[in-house]
């Protein structure tokens, strides 16, 4: 059923996770894993869990029960700040730049970090201004003024810069204009190369069928279905079973 | 079960009564006076619950109301010969309501720490105005007089004894307890709990939410002008340290330690301050009040339901 | 005619002095509530504590410039102490209960300097005695030369912000704290720092403004009250807004204090902050109303 090598523990692993806000329970026993370099996608309705489930692993939302590990670590618990520092990075719905910064500063928030030469900084610094040109152009504008896109493009970026093993990606292409989607079918493509694994929360089906490997279908809280892409690109039938499109 | 709880509460007040009728027949002149005066800070700070238990909204300016109603008793037995304590009475309570309701129109437009600075400020124009004003007050002096009989003059005076005095006071404190119960239950009582749970639902369902403010401050006003009465009657001056800030700040520790929204808590937090802090001045002459703070520091961290809801939950364990 | 005209150029000149000192414990206290949500009770405190300090350590050393060195460091070490034992533990409950437990913290140090230093008023000799002449009025150097430095501590503190690299920490985490974790920022530290920076600054303000007055225990609370106000009629939150309302305030009070007591000058600053409470709740000097 997985597509990833079973005997090495995978990079991030949750094990029938419950969550909690005030009397709802949101995630209901949530099970998924994902390898080192792999790039999963969550398909799901509105409301079914999926943006708790990368604030869980991003430690924003504390599990009441289950087991949420990084790299076979048990994270539950930890503070947002110190996984950004072993490696997780997370790009929020709604993008959530620093709206009163420059482009510039909101990239050394990720970028200022103990332990980093600085030559290594220009190296990521030149790097991400090579994948995203106008991020460039724009260095000393405040984040605010920038358009949809260009905020979508500086909050990937940002995350870049912690030199993370994996950025949680929460609908990216929400709100976006169609080319700008295939942008960031591209920039996904740039961190897979680069060795990032990536886990995709998305709306947009046939971007996730075509930029990861697998994906899970999650309905009220937990997995119903899990499968590799070319699977569900093969029949429409489980996709329109839980998603209705 | 609802029942079982009422019996055993009214049963434990019942008690407590009687111990406090009995107290000034048995007690020493000091401890009988100290009782005395955490009972009337005890309605300082139960007045003071109104807001913050009930209507969710932080006062740091009841010393404004408490010693208006002060100032306003010790006008009238001066003012008016022979001593009436009703109109002692009944010219603090003017003076308390009308402090009351200014406060209450400005104050009432904001919420949260804009309300409790502003309650403060207000207070603080109280003090300076007293301060200042020698020849109306007595400016840092006060004022003193001499205490009411209680009765109707004509009719029947009867001088105060320190025990009768004790129960007049206890009396008092008895029947604003009861009458803010009764008004805290009542629906006005509901909706002020309903601002306190979510303003903007209250809002949105329909209510006047500043109309009911305004009233909840006048209520706690004209509660907390009641003690400074008591107060002046017992000992017989006024003076404006009561209406400085620092009244009003001990009120909400006793809130705090006692419980927030209960009533009796925080009368229970006022004794149980005025206890310790008399405990502590004996072993730690000058430094007494370090101590205190840091015990009240304690409480706001791990003990923030106060001494009663402390002592609730560990009964229904 | 021209008497009067002496008074109210003598009282504007005071009324700037004493605005920049109060702006510079305003923004410790903005800064404070800007970034955690804090109103910090104790603030008068520290700069009464910062007052006491730099007696002693002037005392000690006649010194009063490391009187003030020493002052603002052992305050903003005493700050980050009291944030660390007294607020985070509060992190993420009723902002009542930092409101409470300041308050608490007010009354320990108000009355830990009445049992260390007693009730009666010290004094610390200005370190600058001379004169010059303002237009053809005499006035003191020192007063515009704590002027001067409290504009050059704020400064300092505008462009730490700007371009130190904690600066921009500090200012990530004030307009989302939480996506700021998510970048690696260390929150609770930035907070605890904050701290310690609005109680060096609080001390400084002491330090330099002991010599006008006399350094008492009970001096917080009209220190206080009156940052309250700036912080209000600023803005909460707005460092500039704060700034700018400081020197008004303190402007209204010098040119009250013209025909009234100077107790009694206080209820000017009262007066702007009801005017502004009513009309401009958002701040009398924030551009647009929110």
């Amino acid at each position: 059923m997985s597509a990833a090598p079973a005997a090495a523990e995978p990079l991030v692993r949750l094990e029938d996770v419950h969550t909690y806000y005030a009397k709802s329970h949101i995630l209901d026993g949530i099970s998924l894993h994902i390898g080192a370099g792999e790039v999963v996608g969550l398909l799901g309705r509105n409301g079914v869990g999926k943006s708790t489930t990368l604030k869980t692993i991003m430690g924003l939302v504390r599990p009441s029960s289950g087991s949420v590990r990084f790299e076979g670590r048990e994270i539950g618990g930890f503070a947002p700040d110190r996984l950004a520092r072993l490696g997780i990075g997370y790009v929020p719905e709604d993008r959530r730049i620093f709206r009163l910064l420059t482009v510039m500063e909101n990239l050394r928030t990720g970028l200022d970090r103990r332990g980093v030469m600085e030559a290594r900084k220009q190296e990521l610094l030149a790097k991400v201004f090579e994948y995203f040109p106008v991020l460039s152009e724009r260095r000393s504008q405040a984040g605010g003024t920038l358009s949809g896109g260009e905020q979508q493009m500086l909050a990937i970026a940002r995350a870049m810069m912690l030199e993370p093993k994996i950025i949680l990606l929460d609908e990216p292409t929400e709100g976006l204009m169609p080319r700008m989607v295939s942008q960031i079918g591209a920039i996904i493509d740039v961190l897979r190369r680069d060795g990032v694994a990536v886990l995709l929360v998305e709306q947009n089906v046939p971007l996730t069928l075509a930029a990861c490997a697998r994906v899970y279908i999650i309905e009220k809280g937990a997995v119903r279905h899990h499968a590799p892409s070319s699977e569900l690109r093969a029949s429409d039938a489980v996709i329109h079973q839980y998603l209705g499109v | 079960m609802r029942n079982r709880h009422a019996v055993a509460y009214w049963t434990g007040f019942s008690v407590i009564l009687l111990l406090l009728i009995v107290a000034p027949l048995v007690l020493p002149e000091f401890w009988r006076r100290f009782l005395t005066e955490i009972l009337i800070w005890g309605l300082l700070a139960m007045s003071s619950d109104v807001l913050i238990g009930y209507t969710g909204m932080v006062s740091f300016g009841h010393s404004g109301f408490f010693g208006l109603g002060m100032y306003g008793a010790g006008a009238a037995l001066l003012l008016v010969a022979p001593p009436n304590l009703f109109l002692a009475l009944a010219f603090g309570l003017a003076a308390a309501g009308v402090n009351a309701l200014f406060v209450a129109y400005f104050a009432t437009r904001l919420r949260d720490i804009y309300f409790a600075i502003t309650t403060l400020i207000f207070s603080q124009i109280m003090y300076v105005v007293i301060f200042t004003w020698t020849s109306l007050t007595g400016g840092e002096n006060g004022l003193t007089f001499r205490a009411p009989p209680l009765g109707l003059p004509g009719v029947l005076a009867a001088p105060f004894t320190p025990q009768t005095l004790h129960w007049f006071v206890l009396a008092v404190v008895v029947l604003s307890y009861l009458l803010l119960r009764r008004i805290m239950q009542s629906p006005f009582g509901m909706v002020l709990q309903s601002i306190r749970e979510n303003e903007a639902r209250t809002r949105a369902i329909g209510y006047p939410v500043q109309r009911y403010k305004i009233v909840a401050v006048m209520l706690s006003g004209l509660f907390a002008g009641l003690a400074g009465v008591l107060y002046a009657i017992q000992n017989r001056f006024a003076a404006p340290d009561f209406v400085f800030f620092l009244v009003s700040g001990e009120t909400v520790i006793f809130n705090v330690m006692g419980g927030i929204g209960t009533l009796v808590g925080p009368i229970v937090g006022a004794g149980f301050f005025l206890i310790l802090r008399e405990a502590l001045s004996r072993s730690f002459t000058e430094a007494y009040l370090i101590p205190v703070g840091i015990v009240f520091i304690a409480m706001v961290i791990f003990m923030p339901q106060g001494l009663l809801g402390f002592a609730r939950k560990w009964l229904n364990r | 005619m021209q008497d009067l005209l002496d008074i109210i150029l003598i009282q504007t000149v005071n009324g700037v002095v004493t605005g920049m000192i109060l702006a510079l414990v305003a923004s410790g206290l903005t800064l404070i509530f800007g970034i955690m949500d804090v109103v910090n009770f104790a603030h008068g405190e520290l700069f009464m504590l910062g007052a006491y300090l730099g007696v002693v350590v002037f005392a000690t050393t006649g010194s009063f410039w490391l009187a003030l060195l020493f002052a603002t460091l052992i305050v903003a070490l005493l700050g980050a102490a009291l944030q660390i034992v007294t607020l985070r533990p509060l992190i993420g409950r009723d902002p009542l209960t930092t409101i409470l437990a300041t308050f608490g913290v007010s009354l320990v140090l108000q009355n830990y300097a009445l049992w260390q230093f007693g009730p009666v008023a010290r004094n610390i000799r200005e370190p600058i005695t001379s004169h010059f002449t303002l237009f053809y009025l005499e006035y003191p150097w020192y007063r515009i030369a704590i002027a001067a430095l409290s504009a050059g501590i704020i400064g300092s503190l505008w462009l730490f912000l700007k371009y130190g690299r904690y600066g921009i920490w500090i200012r990530a985490t004030i307009q989302d704290r939480v996506m700021a974790q998510a970048m690696g920022i260390p929150v609770p530290w930035v907070y605890t720092a904050v701290f310690a920076i609005g109680a060096g600054m609080a001390a400084a303000s002491g330090v330099l403004f002991g010599p006008l007055v006399g350094v008492n225990h009970a001096m917080g609370l009209d220190w206080i009250l009156k940052a309250f106000i700036v912080v209000v009629v600023g803005g909460m939150g707005n460092l500039g807004g704060s700034i700018l309302a400081s020197i008004f305030v303190s402007l209204m009070e010098a040119y009250a204090s013209i025909w009234v007591s100077p107790a009694q000058a206080v209820i000017a600053s009262f007066v702007v902050l009801i005017l502004t409470l009513l009309f401009r709740p958002t701040g009398l000097f924030v551009p647009t109303p929110k």
